[in-house]
């Protein structure tokens, strides 16, 4: 598998690592060069030095067509471009933003966009240590619920277009989980006022 | 009209007052606290400091009346959310976007943004006046620099338009040798007439290129030192 993680923190560099000792074909990005400090030293993959939502360099650092994009910086609303860049521009077969804002991850679930929110993961977590029932918050990637709001546009070159449009009702964005919930908290506009009138 | 503008930099500023001297209802939302109290000591309790890529903080801006959010923060990633959540989840009729990376125009367009502004384009049109459209372009140096390979545009006014290679006298020691038209590359032939928008590959000696240029593309544009 190729994958592309976007953000060399603790995640993103965790992750790429653990990813390329299973011996898949990683590439990561960052703007900062120190934040690769954190990837071992024996790190089999490739790191990149770059903004992560720009698509001029993620096409250079070879994006385009990956089987995996993860979007991992710590900025809610660049995971969220990159993400949607990966899935509408470049290709990508899988695509996640990490949201670490509630109500803007069921947002973008809602929207098409495969999301993972630390904030339901860690309050999930304790929440059951805690003793409550599992399952009370969101804790998995959150799979989209909607339709990518490209996803039913021609795009030339597009290859998110072309999938969502021959396969018609599937969206061009897929979870990684497949525990991802259905109950009534994953509806579309849960936790966000509905337009009146 | 009721009008969301969400980023209080100079644009978000700017906008701000000239919209409301033109009449029009409107709320300001910046996030910084310094700077949206800075504002409102100038244009009054229109301001809210608050994150308008939030949802909730959209919503008690009152989106779901509005009529356009226009997203103007100096950061394009916040200018799509704040779209996406106005588009999305407020039915706002019109969304705004200031997109500063010109790749990233048509990707938001693509995402349900209305209208895309973008002060790069636009500086980048402006300069682009300036600059003679009609040149010889450098490609490479051959033969240590004796002969150069060029790429002369052919524009509505060239002497070249409707002639063949054979119409046209070509400076010694220069050959035409392809063209692009249409984004293909187009062998050169006898019967070969030029049009407007050719790009024409040559090979020449680096003395003759002004001929090659009046012969191609016409008089040399003033100013220019080609």
């Amino acid at each position: 598998m190729r994958a592309f993680i976007v953000g060399c923190g603790r995640v993103g560099a965790g992750l790429a690592e653990q990813l390329a000792n299973a011996g898949h074909e990683v590439t990561i990005v960052d703007a900062r060069t120190e934040a690769f400090d954190r990837l071992p030293e024996d790190f089999s993959g490739r790191a990149v030095r770059g903004d992560g939502t720009d698509e001029d360099v993620l096409r250079r650092a070879g994006a385009e067509g990956a089987d995996l994009f993860l979007a991992l910086t710590e900025g809610d609303n660049r995971n969220v471009l990159a993400a949607q860049m990966a899935a509408e521009s470049l290709g990508a077969t899988r695509s996640v933003a990490k949201i670490n804002d509630p109500v803007r991850a069921e947002a973008y679930a809602a929207m098409g966009i495969a999301t993972i929110c630390r904030t339901s993961l860690l309050v999930d977590a304790l929440a059951v240590f805690a003793g409550l029932p599992s399952g009370a918050t969101i804790g998995g990637v959150r799979a989209p619920t909607g339709h990518h709001p490209g996803g039913g546009h021609d795009r030339p070159g597009s290859r998110a277009a072309t999938l969502a449009s021959t396969e018609g009702a599937s969206p061009p964005v897929t979870a990684l989980a497949t525990n991802a919930p259905t109950g009534p908290s994953a509806s579309p506009s849960a936790g966000l006022p509905a337009r009146e009138g | 009209m009721y009008v969301i503008v969400v980023g209080g930099g100079k644009v978000g500023y700017y906008l701000t007052k000239e919209l409301l001297a033109a009449g029009h209802e409107l709320v300001l939302l910046e996030k910084d606290g310094r700077r949206a109290r800075q504002i409102a000591d100038e244009v009054g309790s229109i301001v809210l400091q608050r994150d308008g890529c939030e949802g909730k903080h959209l919503a008690e801006a009152g989106a779901n009346r509005a009529a356009i959010v226009a997203a103007v923060t100096g950061d394009d990633e916040d200018n799509l959310v704040v779209c996406q959540m106005a588009k999305h989840h407020f039915d706002v009729p019109r969304t705004i976007a200031r997109v500063n990376n010109p790749r990233n125009e048509s990707l938001f367009r693509h995402l349900g943004v209305d209208e895309i502004i973008s002060p790069t384009r636009m500086a980048l049109a402006a300069i682009e006046q300036d600059i003679p459209v009609h040149e010889l372009l450098h490609l490479a140096q051959l033969q240590s620099g004796d002969l150069e390979l060029l790429e002369a545009q052919i524009g509505d006014d060239s002497p070249a338009v409707g002639r063949r290679p054979g119409d046209i006298i070509l400076p010694d020691g220069c050959s035409l040798f392809a063209l692009i038209r249409d984004d293909n590359a187009v062998a050169i032939k006898p019967d070969t007439s030029f049009q407007a928008g050719d790009k024409v590959l040559a090979i020449a000696r680096s003395d003759a290129e002004s001929e090659l240029h009046r012969a191609l593309i016409g008089a040399t544009p003033q100013g220019s030192t080609a």
